[in-house]
């Protein structure tokens, strides 16, 4: 209990005296995050909705990927990312291995088949008939676009957050790819086993905290979009 | 009262993995018609309407509108931005009254002062007026049906077309329905398309009539020619013709012919060979029934003897089956069967006028 309490203290301590490395290891953790979950959207969204609305050979077995992609573990998406941007690796020349921009690769990979998946099931629980009369009133196909993503716009919003869940709460990849490099790489999941192995409880309690409050933080404005349009 | 054509549809095909889903080689509606497509359900009446409405694209054939072809193969928007289309469901938005019928005029870039006046117009016009901040998941289905009704109508379209938008609802709901759409097409005029499986809601509403059977147009024309000229058996079937009997032609007159079957002569108006197989359509409402044989002195040129078999009461009136050698089918007010005590099992008079009987062709694959 006294180590909760410590915890917390420290926390307080290190946000209120705005504890330079806290605050940097918490700006590059939205950072990271906020990117690789606006660039899950875009291809999820899309991908999600093409596969959707189109019949093509192989769509069941593609649809199965997509649900397999939603369960990989991190730390299978971080090997695959380090073999990939590894010094001889496919894409070793672009020398992204520890960089923020792997994570963000990374956490792209974690986030797009969760992005994905939900888009597909929400498009898809939209009657055929509905898209015919939106069409039907002279709608372009972009037009008819907005109108189907305005109908499933819950279950769009839950998509984006399970996707940014994703990718916030992960740990694995983040360490392989990136490396937790102070001041460079160090997201607050990594700093917080970092500190935890270390034994530094306090500091690992703050961090904890600290990436709660952001959790929240940004799933409440993207509750407050979703709930805007509620059905009352 | 109608002028040129504002579409045009020629050789137009629809194809499923096996056979054509429509065939149509020929349809037309003119401006300010109100053109009705009937058939049954799985006729193909709403695959045709999606391919006229640039939802489906035709395998084969080419459309013009106002005169002008219209590209098949691209994708539409400029056409399908002319007209309009209502469901047989209503398929509202998640959203208010107000947004549902303001959505066609939304995506045609119609904003401000303009939109609402024109909304307000068209609610007000369906009596869905006061509903207008109402959630649309909150309607009732009549209210529901006029709400996609007047965005379908709020448009303005070129060309609406309907796939039957009145199906479904319970019948006073129905009726009012049909009752104000009627005046308010009336009053702005227009041209529709009407697709439906109900010959009188088709007939109340049309001014040209298309029976279609097995995805092709088998007769089109003015109601009174399709119904008092089935040009074959299914659209005499289809219009009410419900007894048709199979007949040889014995002996041709200068009026017209006899023809026998199950043992008795008909006589018919219009023109048949001797010897020639033929189908005689006779309407339910023109045989009239009567206790008595003899029937000296009316112009009704044909009466035969016949036991009731079956009597159904269809609420207006009853339909009344007669076997007289051939099976008929007669319709009687309530306070006619009261009167004569008709019932099943008794013999009674069936007599209807030469010109009653319908000459129709047998129809193709029969």
């Amino acid at each position: 209990m006294d180590l909760i309490i410590e915890g917390l203290f420290q926390a307080f301590r290190l946000i209120a005296g705005l504890d330079a490395e806290v605050f940097s290891v918490s700006l590059l953790t939205l950072q990271v995050t906020l990117m690789a979950t606006l660039i899950s959207t875009v291809i999820g969204v899309a991908a999600g909705t093409a596969v959707a609305l189109n019949e093509f050979p192989g769509r069941t077995f593609t649809v199965g990927l997509i649900n397999t992609g939603m369960g990989v573990p991190p730390v299978v998406v971080g090997l695959i990312t380090t073999v990939l941007l590894w010094r001889h690796g496919v894409l070793g020349r672009l020398e992204l291995l520890y960089t923020p921009s792997a994570i963000i690769i990374a956490q792209v990979l974690i986030a797009t088949p969760m992005v994905m998946g939900i888009t597909l099931s929400s498009i898809q629980q939209i009657p055929r008939a509905f898209r015919l009369q939106v069409m039907a009133l002279g709608a372009s196909r972009f037009q008819m676009l907005w109108y189907l993503y305005r109908e499933a716009r819950l279950p769009l919003l839950a998509a984006i957050m399970a996707g940014f869940g994703s990718v916030i709460s992960e740990v694995g990849a983040s360490i392989m790819v990136g490396g937790n490099i102070r001041g460079h790489t160090r997201v607050l999941t990594t700093a917080t086993v970092m500190e935890t192995s270390r034994g530094n409880f306090d500091t690992a309690i703050a961090l904890g905290i600290i990436l709660m409050v952001l959790t929240y933080a940004v799933n409440y404005i993207l509750s407050r979009i979703q709930q805007r349009g509620r059905q009352r | 009262m109608t002028g040129g054509f504002v579409l045009r549809a020629e050789g137009l095909r629809v194809w499923n993995e096996r056979n054509f889903r429509i065939d149509i080689d020929d349809l037309s509606v003119r401006e300010g018609e109100v053109l009705g497509i009937i058939g049954h359900n799985g006729s193909g009446k709403t695959t045709l309407l999606l391919a006229l409405a640039g939802l489906k694209k035709p395998d084969c054939g080419t459309l013009s509108f106002r005169g002008a072809p219209v590209d098949i193969h691209g994708p539409m928007t400029e056409y399908r931005s002319r007209l309009s289309m209502a469901f047989q469901e209503p398929l509202l938005l998640h959203a208010t009254v107000f947004d549902n019928v303001a959505m066609g005029l939304r995506i045609r870039k119609m904003r401000g002062r303009e939109l609402r006046s024109r909304v307000e117009e068209y609610c007000g016009l369906f009596n869905v007026g006061h509903l207008v901040k109402r959630q649309a998941r909150t309607l009732s289905g009549g209210e529901a049906r006029r709400v996609s009704l007047a965005r379908a109508m709020a448009i303005r379209p070129d060309l609406l077309l309907l796939d039957e938008p009145f199906s479904s609802l319970d019948l006073p709901t129905r009726d009012a329905l049909l009752n104000d759409f009627d005046g308010i097409a009336k009053k702005i005029g227009g041209t529709i398309i009407l697709a439906t499986h109900d010959r009188v809601e088709a007939m109340r509403l049309c001014t040209t009539l298309a029976v279609m059977n097995a995805g092709k147009i088998i007769q089109s024309g003015a109601p009174s020619e399709v119904i008092n000229g089935p040009a074959d058996e299914f659209v005499a079937a289809f219009v009410g013709v419900e007894t048709i009997i199979e007949a040889r032609v014995a002996e041709a007159t200068s009026a017209g012919f006899f023809a026998e079957a199950g043992g008795v002569r008909i006589e018919v108006t219009g023109e048949a060979r001797e010897g020639e197989s033929v189908l005689l359509g006779i309407r339910p409402e023109q045989v009239v029934l009567s206790l008595s044989d003899n029937l000296c002195g009316t112009s009704l040129r044909n009466a035969f003897r016949g036991v009731i078999t079956r009597t159904v009461n269809m609420g207006p009136h009853h339909r009344v089956t007669l076997d007289c050698g051939f099976p008929l089918v007669a319709y009687v007010a309530p306070h006619s069967k009261e009167e004569l005590g008709l019932r099943e099992g008794l013999e009674v008079t069936a007599a209807f006028k030469a010109t009653a009987v319908h000459l129709v062709r047998k129809s193709a694959g029969k």
